[in-house]
């Protein structure tokens, strides 16, 4: 009886504990996590508090079933649609090794996902593309922890093998319009993007440097749509993230390189973009969110990370 | 006495409560808006939102025009009808006054089934079947265009038409036609000289409805359209008012200009629909006093 009283007091100071950090709007703890999964992001917050007698209480309520390292909490992160795949896979992978945390993803899109952690609804944003210099001064920093490959695909039935990259750049800007005039079929060119904002339309066109001057035939909104498009139409090419890439369409070398995981890696293939953890400059993070980012950019990470279609790093 | 008093109040206060909620939804939206559209069109300036014929979201130096897209969805909807409303009306008029039960049996649910089709089914045919036979036909290198949307809206639209106007034709008195075959003229004579026009505006109803669903229609469009900002053309790649909001939705920032510009469009939407349930209104109020 007594027992049972202890673990009720005990069980009702952790929740007041709990309730009143939250209350305090704490830095890293952002919103969406609170509203998503406040029971967690209030179990986290007891325990990083650290107040030892509370600590000890709430371990005795457990009944001594904690995890690796004691983690628990939760990570809020969102960004890059480009990302979820990888972010799905490794945030999963995290989460059976530390059962107490929770990491959400949000895809928002690669802009959304640095203003996030800017403003701290984020505890990492996520973003498709190194951070401009203009960010940078804005005290935001990025951790690079994987690469993607942008592939220039082709209908199967175009005899084009190689392009380089100021061809790409003058078929997309509709300076050429024919595919005989790079070595192709006497077949108009048709343009097929993704629509703006999207970190693939984003990468192209600044890798490439074509920025809002493409002449699109179709912009869709997912890579998927622009493959069926790419693969039903002989006049087509489109860009489509590497991981993508199936024998439904045919992928053009850049340059004499043709795009796979080693030529991303070495840098030798040039339609490459950056897969970064955005955090803010001197501010630490929260123990389950740094713990998570040691385990995207440690090793066991990189198989997951090719499993998810993305380019590990070296 | 005092109990069947009570219950009838209760009662009252039940029905009143469920039909504030749908009249509290309209004005919650209305409302929210107002207050989501109007800061863009502010700060773009609403001559230049409306006429300007660039739309450039997210360029270094940012244009909101969306004449593109009003125009789109006018010549969108204006295609769909001429193609959607002759199919419709003689459809519906086979069926109320001409088809023999049997075949009725069967033309009844296809049109219903027509009807439960969801759109991304439509846009997806559309997408596999139309766009390339399109592309083909016609000689063009994309098959995504305005054409292409429009036989999908006006296919789309075909299942509300045919309804409507089924029903109000069926609703016309038999008295009219009677005394019609009576006095001599045919069937068919009958049918275009008394019913419809009995029926004007059951199936005027129906056409307004059906332009609803054209101006309303996103998944499927954004399918077929290509969604290219382009100022209409029957062989353009074309993006419409509802394509305009569904395909930057997803990745426009918030508290963007760009997300705002969205919302401006989605106001410029609900105008649109508000017009034409206007006309509606306007209609069948006509139509009860004749």
């Amino acid at each position: 009886m007594t027992m049972k009283l202890k673990k009720i007091a005990a069980l009702l100071t952790v929740c007041a504990m709990g309730a009143s950090l939250a209350a305090c709007g704490s830095d890293s703890a952002s919103t969406t996590a609170a509203s998503n999964n406040t029971t967690k992001t209030t179990a986290g917050s007891t325990t990083t508090a650290g107040a030892e007698e509370e600590e000890t209480e709430a371990k005795t309520t457990e009944g001594g079933a904690a995890p690796a390292e004691d983690l628990s909490g939760s990570v809020a992160t969102g960004g890059s649609t480009s990302v979820e795949q990888v972010i799905g896979a490794l945030s999963e992978a995290f989460m059976e090794e530390y059962t107490d945390v929770d990491i959400t993803y949000d895809p928002t899109g690669s802009g959304a996902g640095i203003t996030g952690a800017e403003d701290g609804t984020l505890d990492i944003g996520l973003s498709s593309r190194a951070l401009k210099d203009e960010e940078k001064e804005k005290g935001l920093v990025e951790t690079t922890f994987a690469l993607d490959g942008i592939a220039i695909v082709v209908n199967s039935e175009n005899t084009v093998e190689d392009l380089s990259l100021e061809q790409i750049k003058q078929l997309a800007t509709g300076e050429i319009t024919n595919w005989s005039e790079v070595g192709g079929p006497d077949l108009p060119v048709v343009l097929i993007g993704r629509e703006a904002g999207s970190g693939t339309r984003d990468g192209f066109e600044s890798i490439v440097d074509v920025e809002d001057a493409c002449v699109y035939e179709q912009e869709l909104t997912s890579t998927g749509a622009v493959m069926a498009a790419v693969a039903s139409n002989p006049n087509a090419f489109g860009y489509v993230s590497l991981s993508a890439v199936d024998e439904t369409v045919k992928p053009v070398t850049v340059d004499g390189v043709a795009a796979s995981e080693e030529t991303v890696q070495d840098g030798s293939y040039q339609i490459q973009r950056p897969f970064v953890f955005v955090t803010k400059e001197g501010e630490e993070l929260s123990p389950q969110a740094q713990a998570f980012v040691d385990f995207a950019t440690g090793d066991a990470a990189k198989e997951l990370i090719i499993n998810a279609g993305a380019v590990p790093l070296e | 006495m005092k109990v069947k008093h009570i219950v009838e109040r209760v009662m009252n206060a039940v029905f009143f409560l469920c039909g504030i909620v749908s009249i509290a939804a309209v004005l919650l939206i209305t409302l929210y808006m107002i207050i989501a559209g109007l800061p863009a069109i502010k700060e773009i300036g609403l001559f230049d939102f409306l006429f300007g014929t660039v739309w450039q979201s997210t360029a270094a130096d940012p244009k909101f025009g969306i004449l593109p897209f009003i125009m789109t969805s006018i010549w969108g909807t204006i295609g769909a009808v001429i193609i959607g409303v002759p199919i419709g009306l003689f459809t519906a008029i086979f069926l109320a006054k001409m088809a023999p039960p049997k075949v009725a049996a069967v033309v009844h649910p296809a049109v219903e089934l027509l009807a439960g089709i969801p759109s991304v089914v439509y846009g997806l045919i559309g997408m596999m079947v139309l766009v390339p036979a399109i592309m083909n036909i016609f000689d063009l290198k994309s098959g995504s265009c305005l054409l292409a949307a429009i036989l999908v809206l006006a296919v789309m639209i075909l299942p509300g038409i045919i309804s409507v106007s089924e029903t109000a034709l069926k609703a016309v008195p038999k008295e009219y036609e009677e005394a019609s075959l009576g006095l001599g003229a045919t069937w068919t004579e009958t049918v275009f000289k008394v019913s419809v026009p009995a029926a004007k505006s059951g199936i005027a109803a129906g056409i307004v409805l059906g332009v609803g669903r054209a101006v309303g229609e996103a998944m499927a469009v954004i399918m077929v359209a290509g969604n290219v900002a382009n100022m209409p053309g029957l062989f353009k790649s074309v993006r419409f008012l509802t394509t305009a909001i569904a395909s930057e939705m997803s990745y426009a920032a918030d508290g963007s200009l760009q997300r705002n510009a969205l919302f401006s469009i989605g106001l410029v939407l609900f105008c649109f629909i508000m017009i034409i349930n206007g006309v509606l209104g306007l209609v069948l109020k006509k139509g009860e006093k004749k």
